[in-house]
């Protein structure tokens, strides 16, 4: 159960208004928290806890919800072997989220990827400009409302025969 | 002494059209040039099994040595103004095979990132379908494009202040 978890219990003593939900399935903790708190999670679990490397910053596109998007930080602990998941949610309107360059330098890019394709933005990241797609791209095309083959184009109706 | 001369001092006739696309024909050298898996069934068709090398088609890696590209793959809008350089780097005469179904159509990729076929930017001689083709589809499609070539009208004369270029009759 996540409740036995050495980190939920630390992170429970110390952000008990930040946190909105503990999780474990098939043993993935997964731990979901307010987005102005996360940089303090992040770094309460880096610097104390000893999840010290950054696996992947991504996010999902919950379209029709509320909040819509969700920011995800999957954290590994070299010394500890030992994984944890954390959970922002970021809504539409105030699209944004602070960066955790400040704790990881590998987070840079992947900031990068997830605002070039979703849209969200980053604050106070070093270098916010598009990763993958060209520069003068317009429109964020992991979002779920993006049409999938082009703004550009016709969509596609499925066979007329 | 000295070379053997087979053909004694005989003069052989033909015409420019002949000797030139014989010449074209016989020396294709493709630009190094791939983008995704069908880049691997072209480095197999260049190697020992399949052989490019016996039809004088010899990979050159730079554009400016180049007579044919083989655009070998997916064509991302992201890639595609770099193949558009390297198209315009390659000296005239030249010849563009779009190879397996992404370069020719866009193939699987119907989506917001690929290029719908390299025709939509380069103009192609010859199509290869597969996914990817194999080196003996490779192989049938690069002789393709030799009849082609053996078939022109005059592009070298008509370079030379020599008369107009003629299309060949389909």
């Amino acid at each position: 159960m996540a409740e036995n978890n050495r980190a939920v219990v630390k992170l429970k003593e110390r952000f008990a208004d930040a946190l909105l939900e503990t999780k474990e399935f098939r043993g993935e903790v997964t731990v979901t928290v307010k987005k102005e708190k996360v940089l303090e999670v992040l770094k309460c679990l880096k610097e104390d806890l000893k999840y010290d490397f950054l696996v992947d910053v991504t996010a999902v596109d919950y379209l029709g919800q509320e909040p819509r998007f969700m920011v995800v930080y999957q954290l590994t602990s070299i010394p500890n072997k030992d994984k944890i998941r954390v959970k922002a949610p970021v809504t539409e309107e105030d699209c944004f989220i602070d960066s955790a360059t400040a704790l990881w330098n590998s987070a840079d890019w992947l900031e990068r990827e997830v605002y070039d394709l979703m849209g969200i933005k980053f604050v106070n990241h070093p270098n916010l400009v598009r990763i993958l797609m060209t520069d003068d791209w317009v429109g964020h095309p992991l979002r779920k409302d993006y049409p999938v083959q082009g703004p550009d184009r016709e969509p596609y109706k499925g066979r007329l025969s | 002494m000295g070379v053997n001369q087979p053909l004694g001092d005989n003069i052989i006739t033909t015409s420019l059209d002949s000797l030139v696309n014989w010449a074209r024909k016989s020396s294709i050298w493709p630009m190094t040039f791939g983008l995704a898996c069908c880049a691997i069934e072209m480095m197999a068709t260049g190697a020992a099994k399949h052989d490019l090398d016996r039809f004088g088609i010899i990979f050159r890696a730079s554009p400016r040595q180049s007579d044919c590209i083989i655009i070998a793959g997916t064509v991302t809008k992201k890639m595609l103004p770099v193949i558009q350089t390297v198209y315009e780097q390659m000296p005239e005469p030249k010849w563009v095979v779009a190879m397996g179904a992404c370069a020719c159509s866009g193939g699987i990729f119907d989506t917001y990132s690929v290029v719908q076929g390299i025709d939509e930017a380069l103009p192609v001689d010859v199509y290869i379908p597969g996914c990817p083709p194999r080196p003996e589809a490779l192989l049938f499609g690069l002789m393709k494009l030799q009849d082609k070539i053996a078939n022109e009208k005059n592009t070298f004369g008509s370079s030379i202040g020599l008369g107009d270029r003629l299309e060949p009759a389909a």
